[in-house]
């Protein structure tokens, strides 16, 4: 007799959303399987943002199911979505660093706030976690103001494992960056996910870097997702979608909404 | 085809138009209204509801109450030193000179003291709270923190309440000080009122109620002020160009309802 399949950290179930006549999901299924590393890719515009803020309860989604660790999110109370709020960690596509905080308080952030730890520790944890991520002692007291492109991303990923997430979610990880630094935060991101043994849920348009983090791939286009396989198996998709998208080809069923000058 | 029951002619057209519009313009104001009630019933919540953050609120109040005090002084001392060489031209034509001490101390305690610091505040502060909520809107800040299980109305929003709720008063009793001594600076130096007489008219003709509605005004206008700034901050949209739109609304619409709830509350307090 076989083992039950264990059930997947999160499970998205015909989840739509529109902007008044804009439909951004149009029925979005999706399983993240504990451990595992999946890249969301598609275009601009094609709502992979939106996916991820409808999953942390930042948008609401018209209707659908999602399912985080089995418990409904969809209509979920506010102080019970906190609670499983408590297991995500985000790295978000700007760092989103609060300004008003020194780079250690920004990492401690969470342990303080949502996990009532003291100030003392919660610093020895930023120090700790900032060394992880290729960062001295010496920024930890900047305002997030005096730091480089780079050194922000890496400050928001220290905050986004400083508690230990079960799930990290990263928002376009690499844009912004030059393609060193891109790779730096890629090696990163594959070397925090695999410590903590977390599931990961990244969405990006970098091919270069879907292919470094991920373990599987899905693309999201016309508001579902239209293909999903292993990373090994995305250039043998047999999808004229995505083998448009990940070559970069201007010709093919995607059309760009472009304005000729 | 849309029929129009004044005619197909250019009028009806116009006609239907103008009617269309006022009804867009009466349903934004409807929903807009919703919406800030809502806000505002939310944020009260949170004020009470723990967790309570302290630290906050203590930035908010020196931020509020004690960065503001320069110019809500010199806006009192500047009031109080116009108010009474105008009482003084007014009450002169009919042999009143001994009223404006009076006058200046009522006219101070009951409504300039309040409203002016009041207006000013909601420059100073409700502008600064409207374009950092804002700014932590656009750059995706107010996003962070809920993915940090913080909710946003804790921590940003009900600790700007209660600080506004708590230091107008404080600043428009200070503000009621140096507003008098700005009147009693013209009265004795320009006007040369004998020092002690002008006192004794200050405060024999004073009653509890002139002090206690003023301050009971600024505590409502310390809550608008708050609250004005933060929700314009929190629904600003579209980079740094809604942050601008989000301050200078936040200003306006502040003064507007500091000077309506000003009516009000005078209305309450001084119906027969």
């Amino acid at each position: 007799m076989n083992a039950p399949a264990p059930s997947p950290k999160i499970s998205l179930r015909d989840v739509h959303r529109a902007f008044g006549a804009k439909v951004v999901l149009a029925g979005v299924d999706l399983d993240l399987a504990a451990g595992e590393s999946l890249v969301i890719i598609g275009g601009s515009g094609t709502g992979k943002s939106v996916l991820l803020k409808c999953i942390l309860g930042l948008l609401r989604p018209e209707c659908g199911s999602i399912k985080i660790d089995g418990a409904e999110m969809v209509g979920i109370r506010a102080a019970e979505r906190e609670r499983v709020v408590r297991k995500i960690g985000m790295l978000f596509q700007g760092a989103a660093l609060f300004d008003s905080l020194t780079v250690w308080e920004n990492v401690a952030f969470g342990l303080v706030q949502a996990h009532g730890m003291s100030r003392r520790a919660a610093r020895a944890v930023a120090a700790t976690t900032l060394a992880k991520v290729g960062l001295g002692a010496d920024v930890m007291e900047l305002r997030p103001a005096a730091l480089s492109g780079g050194m922000k991303k890496r400050v928001a990923l220290a905050r986004a494992i400083a508690t230990r997430p079960e799930i990290i979610f990263f928002d376009e990880p690499t844009t912004g960056l030059d393609p060193i630094m891109g790779d730096v935060i890629n090696d990163l991101v594959v070397s925090c996910v695999r410590d903590l043994g977390a599931a990961a849920l990244s969405i990006t348009h970098d091919m270069a870097s879907a292919r470094k983090i991920a373990d599987r791939v899905a693309m999201l286009h016309g508001g579902k997702i239209i293909w999903s396989g292993p990373v090994a198996a995305i250039d043998h998709s047999d999808n004229p979608y995505v083998d448009q998208f990940i070559h970069g080809y201007a010709q093919g069923p995607i059309q760009m909404e472009v304005l000729a000058p | 085809m849309l029929a129009l029951p004044y005619g197909s002619g250019r009028r009806g057209v116009m006609l239907v138009h103008f009617v269309a519009g006022i009804g867009r313009a009466v349903i934004a104001f409807v929903v807009t209204t919703g919406r800030l009630a809502r806000f505002a019933g939310n944020g009260l919540y949170h004020c009470a509801a723990p967790p309570i953050y302290p630290l906050l609120i203590g930035r908010q109040m020196l931020s509020i109450g004690y960065f503001s005090l320069p110019v809500v002084g010199l806006t009192a001392v500047f009031t109080g030193m116009v108010l009474a060489l105008q009482v003084y031209v007014g009450s002169s034509r009919f042999n009143a000179e001994s009223a404006v001490a009076t006058i200046v101390v009522i006219g101070i305690t009951r409504e300039l003291g309040p409203v002016l610091a009041g207006l000013m505040v909601a420059g100073r502060v409700g502008a600064a709270m409207a374009a950092e909520i804002g700014t932590m809107r656009v750059t995706e800040q107010i996003d962070a923190l809920v993915t940090l299980s913080t909710n946003p109305f804790k921590y940003l929003v009900a600790p700007r309440l209660i600080a506004g709720t708590l230091m107008l008063p404080a600043l428009v009793f200070v503000a009621d000080i140096i507003g008098v001594l700005g009147g009693f600076l013209i009265g004795t130096g320009r006007l040369d009122f004998n020092g002690g007489t002008y006192l004794k008219n200050t405060f024999d003709f004073l009653e509890t109620i002139d002090v206690v509605s003023g301050l009971v005004k600024a505590a409502v206008f310390g809550f608008i002020v708050s609250l004005m700034g933060c929700y314009n901050g929190f629904h600003s949209a579209g980079g740094a160009a809604g942050v601008g739109r989000a301050t200078t609304n936040s200003v306006v619409s502040a003064s507007v309802l500091i000077l309506a709830a000003d009516y009000i509350i005078t209305e309450l307090f001084f119906a027969k």
